[in-house]
């Protein structure tokens, strides 16, 4: 085990150095940082020092890969990719175009993202699994074939319109709660009563279906058969063999987005004006500052990869048959 | 003078494609009768001529020409602008531009204005330019005016679609009556017909009003609502296809190679999409579209024209997007390979000595079309979702271009105005609900149909 753990985290590496080699071409070899500092400084009436200035300012002076000015080891350090990517594996994330240290800010608004996230993870899990529990138990009645179509009708709204349909009515109409904002202490709960219900309800079209599936594929094996051919009753057979045999694949499903919810939601958090991770990338990507976006991928690939490692194992935990080698 | 955008030409690349697909299942017994069983279903029977519908406005939008300008002298000469077959069919709702906020059926702007008059300044709602001018007592009249153009479109798309009817029951009664193969389900023809009704209705009813009133109202610069959204529709059905149309022979090519021959080539094809799978989607997307903003910020000058610009924007989207998506199939692909390899007829094949590509094209590929059709229509209605969401974050397609995604970026200000302006909203909502939940439908179908696993 330690040692599939030991393996799994050096295979890991290959793929960030890849991650990282993509998003360096990406930003400095597709684009020069000359037009990066044009770009941010306005293309028109710039001179040539003024981007020079915004490029020494911002480390972007540097040679790309090998500088032949440098002596011995600083050849290679004293590089724009050193640097600005290299760096990335020690978490070292600098700091952003506008001068603020990224590492701080994450530190710092990783703390809303998990507010939202994780309520709304684990109340859609319940209400997700109860709906399809009920499905299931109502299988093929008129009940399951409404609920099943009314689950694909509420896959097929954009989340865009259910933030802003809620913000509407429950924040203007009925003004039960703020429309957007954040506080400190319990003060944030009211801010985070209407994106966690709308996170919830936005998931529950294609959770529902996806469990109900997943319960359906269940019921069909023998040994609910045989469960139900020894006189079990119908809620025993769903309650105590069913569910939890399907909740193997639902709880796994679940630990490998575990690590990401720190990245936070992009939309509902920008929408909702709450100072998390999701609304600083977007901050980010619309003020085009290219050094948290870098940073963020990273992270965002990190954070990725320790959810599937952490799935491998929750494997192991939940079904003792399967070994990791 | 005909022009052919990049997104054109892709689109009518993909045309001829299905063209050929469609040819190739009518003279395939086991794929025509997976096709029958499609459209056995109700929902899959119903959401095939619906998308067909938004799939001939899509089309019709996709066939651009520079207009020729009116002048006196013998020389011809074409406009700068770029227009489509659909602009010119869509007429009045092109043309019709007030000057502000309207909302729908209105007759007078949606906020007051203050006039001069003799007995002083007042504030009153402006008439509208357009919609509802030819009504002399506009409160009076309105209302009858618009229940006599809703039933005599109502009418004229009821008698269209009688004259259809007519046409399709006599085409049968000449071929004569074909009998059923033991064991086919009966199409719905009922259902189908039910839906053609009501689209040929609802186009009867809009072409009846759009040259009136403004149905879904005007924008901020007094564009017709219902015209933006009817031009979105190209937007959305070209991201939601070319993106698998550009993918599909990467994600193919990889994943049956990568699978077949396993070995070093699989270590390398797989250690490239886990790469590529690692980074979340919307931040590899952002990352792409920004160095893409860079690019085109440098080289603004090469493109001659707005719309070409905005063009090339929509095809890098599709393409990163793409990039971003031809992982998950790919894996799926390989893992199926993998598993027919070990089949017996591949191994003959392989003791035959037959070649590799060889066997690739005509013993592997043939076996794993299903997927790759699931996958793609299972795809479609996630990516015109995701075209909604990128847009707000500000990385999907140009602002100047019509698209759902702007419209509820636009109605986002607008929904906290007062009283808000909701219809933009609104018409973006309804028609990009119909497309996704049409979309969702026909997926649901045709996995029911081609996918082995799925018990019937």
């Amino acid at each position: 085990m330690i040692a599939y753990i030991i393996r799994r985290a050096l295979y890991a590496i290959p793929i960030l150095i890849g991650v990282n080699l993509l998003t360096f071409m990406l930003f400095f070899v597709v684009n020069s940082p000359e037009e990066v500092a044009r770009l941010h400084l306005g293309d028109k009436y710039t001179t040539q020092e003024q981007v020079e200035a915004w490029k020494q300012e911002h480390g972007y002076d540097k040679p790309l890969l090998y500088n032949p000015e440098a002596a011995g080891l600083d050849s290679l350090t004293d590089t724009i990719f050193y640097t600005k990517s290299v760096r990335l594996f020690v978490f070292d994330f600098g700091n952003s175009d506008s001068g603020r240290n990224i590492g701080h800010d994450i530190r710092q608004r990783m703390w809303p993202s998990l507010a939202i996230a994780v309520p709304s993870l684990i109340l859609g899990l319940l209400l997700n699994a109860t709906l399809a529990l009920m499905l299931a138990f109502f299988r093929a009645s008129y009940l399951d074939v409404g609920g099943v179509v009314l689950c694909v009708i509420l896959m097929s709204v954009s989340s865009l319109f259910y933030i802003i349909g809620g913000q509407y009515l429950v924040g203007k109409l009925l003004q039960l709660v703020p429309i957007s904002g954040y506080d400190t202490g319990y003060e944030a709960v009211k801010f985070l009563i209407l994106p966690v219900i709308i996170s919830v309800i936005y998931g529950i079209g294609s959770g529902t279906r996806w469990y109900r599936t997943l319960f359906l594929e269940e019921i069909s094996k023998d040994y609910v058969r045989t469960a139900r051919a020894k006189g079990l009753s119908e809620q025993w057979v769903l309650f105590r063999h069913v569910l939890r045999n399907a909740l193997i694949p639902i709880l796994t499903g679940v630990v490998v987005i575990l690590p990401l919810l720190f990245m936070g939601s992009l939309i509902t958090e920008s929408f909702f004006g709450i100072p998390g991770l999701g609304s600083y990338t977007i901050d980010a990507i619309q003020r085009q500052d290219f050094s948290i976006v870098r940073a963020m991928v990273f992270l965002g690939t990190v954070l990725y990869i320790l959810g599937l490692l952490l799935t491998d194992i929750s494997y192991t935990l939940a079904d003792p048959r399967i070994r990791l080698r | 003078m005909w022009v052919v955008l990049l997104t054109d030409f892709f689109l009518y690349l993909l045309l001829a494609g299905v063209a050929l697909y469609v040819g190739f299942v009518l003279r395939t017994p086991h794929l025509r009768h997976a096709w029958r069983s499609v459209m056995t279903r109700r929902g899959g029977a119903v959401s095939v001529v619906a998308l067909g519908f938004f799939a001939a406005i899509a089309i019709l939008d996709s066939l651009h020409f520079h207009p020729r300008l009116e002048q006196p002298g013998a020389q011809v000469e074409y406009s700068n602008e770029i227009l489509s077959v659909f602009d010119i069919l869509a007429g009045p709702l092109r043309t019709q531009v007030e000057r502000t906020y309207s909302a729908p059926f209105a007759y007078h702007a949606h906020s007051k204005e203050t006039r001069e008059t003799p007995q002083g300044r007042i504030r009153v709602y402006p008439r509208l330019e357009y919609a509802g001018a030819h009504l002399a007592d506009p409160e009076q009249e309105r209302g009858w005016d618009i229940t006599v153009r809703i039933l005599r479109g109502a009418l004229l798309g009821a008698g269209v679609w009688a004259l259809l009817l007519l046409g399709v029951r006599l085409a049968r009664r000449l071929r004569g009556a074909q009998p059923r193969a033991e064991g086919e389900a009966a199409i719905p023809w009922r259902s189908v017909a039910v839906t053609v009704l009501l689209i040929l209705m609802l186009i009867g009813i809009v072409t009846q009003l759009a040259g009136a009133y403004h149905v879904f109202g005007t924008d901020k610069v007094g564009e017709d609502v219902l015209y933006q959204t009817l031009k979105s529709i190209r937007t959305g059905v070209l991201i939601g296809t070319l993106t698998t149309l550009i993918m599909l022979p990467f994600a193919i090519a990889l994943g049956i190679t990568a699978g077949y021959y396993r070995g070093w080539v699989d270590d390398v094809i797989q250690y490239i999409y886990i790469t590529l799978n690692s980074i979340p989607g919307v931040l590899l997307i952002a990352a792409a579209i920004l160095s893409l903003h860079v690019y085109l910020n440098a080289h603004a000058d090469e493109y001659a024209s707005l719309a070409e610009r905005a063009d090339l924007r929509l095809l890098f989207l599709c393409m990163i997007l793409g990039l971003t998506s031809w992982t998950g199939l790919c894996r799926l692909l390989r893992g199926e390979s993998l598993k027919l390899r070990e089949h017996e007829y591949i191994q003959a094949a392989v003791a035959f000595g037959v070649s590799g590509p060889r066997i690739l094209m005509r013993h592997i590929l043939p076996n794993v079309m299903h997927i790759v059709l699931i996958t793609v229509v299972l795809d479609f209605s996630g990516l015109v979702l995701a075209e909604a969401v990128l847009s707000y974050v500000d990385i999907g397609v140009d602002p100047s271009m019509n698209s759902w995604g702007n419209m509820i970026n636009s109605a986002r200000l607008e929904m906290s105005r007062e009283p808000p302006v909701w219809w933009s909203l609104t018409a973006s909502f309804v028609f990009m609900f119909a497309l996704v939940l049409f979309a969702n439908l026909l997926s649901d179908a045709v996995r029911d149909a081609f996918d082995p696993r799925v018990k019937r």
